[in-house]
């Protein structure tokens, strides 16, 4: 399958979707001028990994900042691995915050609320 | 108006800001480059007097909608009569600077008349909700609302009010028969609980 590498800018993620090595990461900050072409390669890859998924995955997101445009869009990618978990597929999302952050602490806690997926938080 | 008089304007301009305690003043199109550059002003200011990071992020935070929710709800109108229609909106960021005891953000765009209710319902719903319903309404409104929506589903008023813990403060100013001027004040303690 094809590896998607995105390198992060200070107003993109990092986003690295590779199912060989079985990483799938989005980290730093996250307020693309055009949300849906920006995330809508990653759900493309998600959706095309659904296909045939490791028998465990594990969702890295380790966010500092993103907006609430970006939340559909995290909402949007959340979905589609709840799909490949209600297939009977193990899937883990790790959820990090830094230590202070409280808000990104919450905002990890209530996409678990909304997601029916295992959520482990770390602070770091 | 003469040049001299014309002058004087920018003078006055400039008392007007340091008695409002002004820091920045734009009038304009919001495009994603004056985001970038007003928020890593913001930050950088912060950063200068290393103010605590959880106030700069409530402060980042709520720069960002702010200025989103001009840039996808500033209605195009004409001024007074002149020629073309202008859809800028004004951004102010009130004094920043540790001897505050608080930062300030205001936005004010113009919002065609027939869009206000609906606009005044989600203010005045937001203004009624505790911290607990702030968060069921934003987990709601994500579920529901598509990314090309329009509004971003109203998520960033909702964000706004979370993140200062206050409650909108806003006002609609009469501007012609299509339009009125709606002015967000947003305030962000500098005491942290």
């Amino acid at each position: 399958m094809e590896v998607i590498k995105i390198k992060g800018t200070d107003d993109t993620p990092n986003v690295i979707l590779d199912a060989e090595n079985n990483i799938i990461e989005f980290s730093g900050r996250s307020l693309p001028e055009d949300i849906i072409t920006f995330y809508t390669p990653a759900i493309q890859w998600i959706e095309e990994y659904a296909k045939n998924p490791n028998p465990k995955t594990n969702v890295i997101f380790r966010l500092e900042y993103f907006n609430t445009a970006s939340s559909k869009a995290l909402l949007d990618i959340l979905l589609k691995f709840e799909d490949i978990f209600n297939e009977g597929n193990e899937v883990l999302v790790q959820w990090y915050y830094q230590e202070d952050d409280e808000d990104m602490l919450e905002a990890g806690e209530e996409y678990s609320e909304i997601v029916d997926i295992p959520f482990e938080m770390h602070s770091y | 108006m003469g040049n001299l008089e014309y002058l004087k304007t920018i003078y006055s301009l400039h008392e007007d800001m340091l008695a409002k305690k002004f820091t920045l003043v734009y009038d304009g199109e919001i495009t994603h480059q004056i985001t970038k550059a007003f928020t890593s002003l913001a930050e950088s200011k912060m950063n200068s007097y290393s103010e605590d990071s959880s106030v700069k992020r409530k402060v980042f935070h709520v720069m960002v909608e702010c200025l989103q929710n001009l840039s996808k709800h500033a209605e195009a109108y004409e001024y007074k009569g002149n020629k073309g229609r202008y859809s800028n909106g004004i951004f102010i960021v009130g004094k920043i600077g540790k001897e505050q005891n608080e930062y300030q953000v205001i936005t004010g765009n113009a919002v065609d008349k027939s869009r206000v209710p609906e606009l005044k319902a989600l203010l005045e719903k937001i203004n009624q909700l505790d911290k607990e319903g702030l968060k069921e309404l934003f987990k709601k409104q994500m579920r529901e609302g598509s990314v090309s929506d329009k509004g971003g589903a109203g998520l960033g008023l909702i964000d706004i009010a979370r993140k200062t813990g206050e409650k909108l403060d806003y006002h609609f100013v009469d501007m012609d028969e299509d339009n009125r001027f709606f002015i967000l004040r947003t305030k962000i303690s500098r005491n942290i609980d």
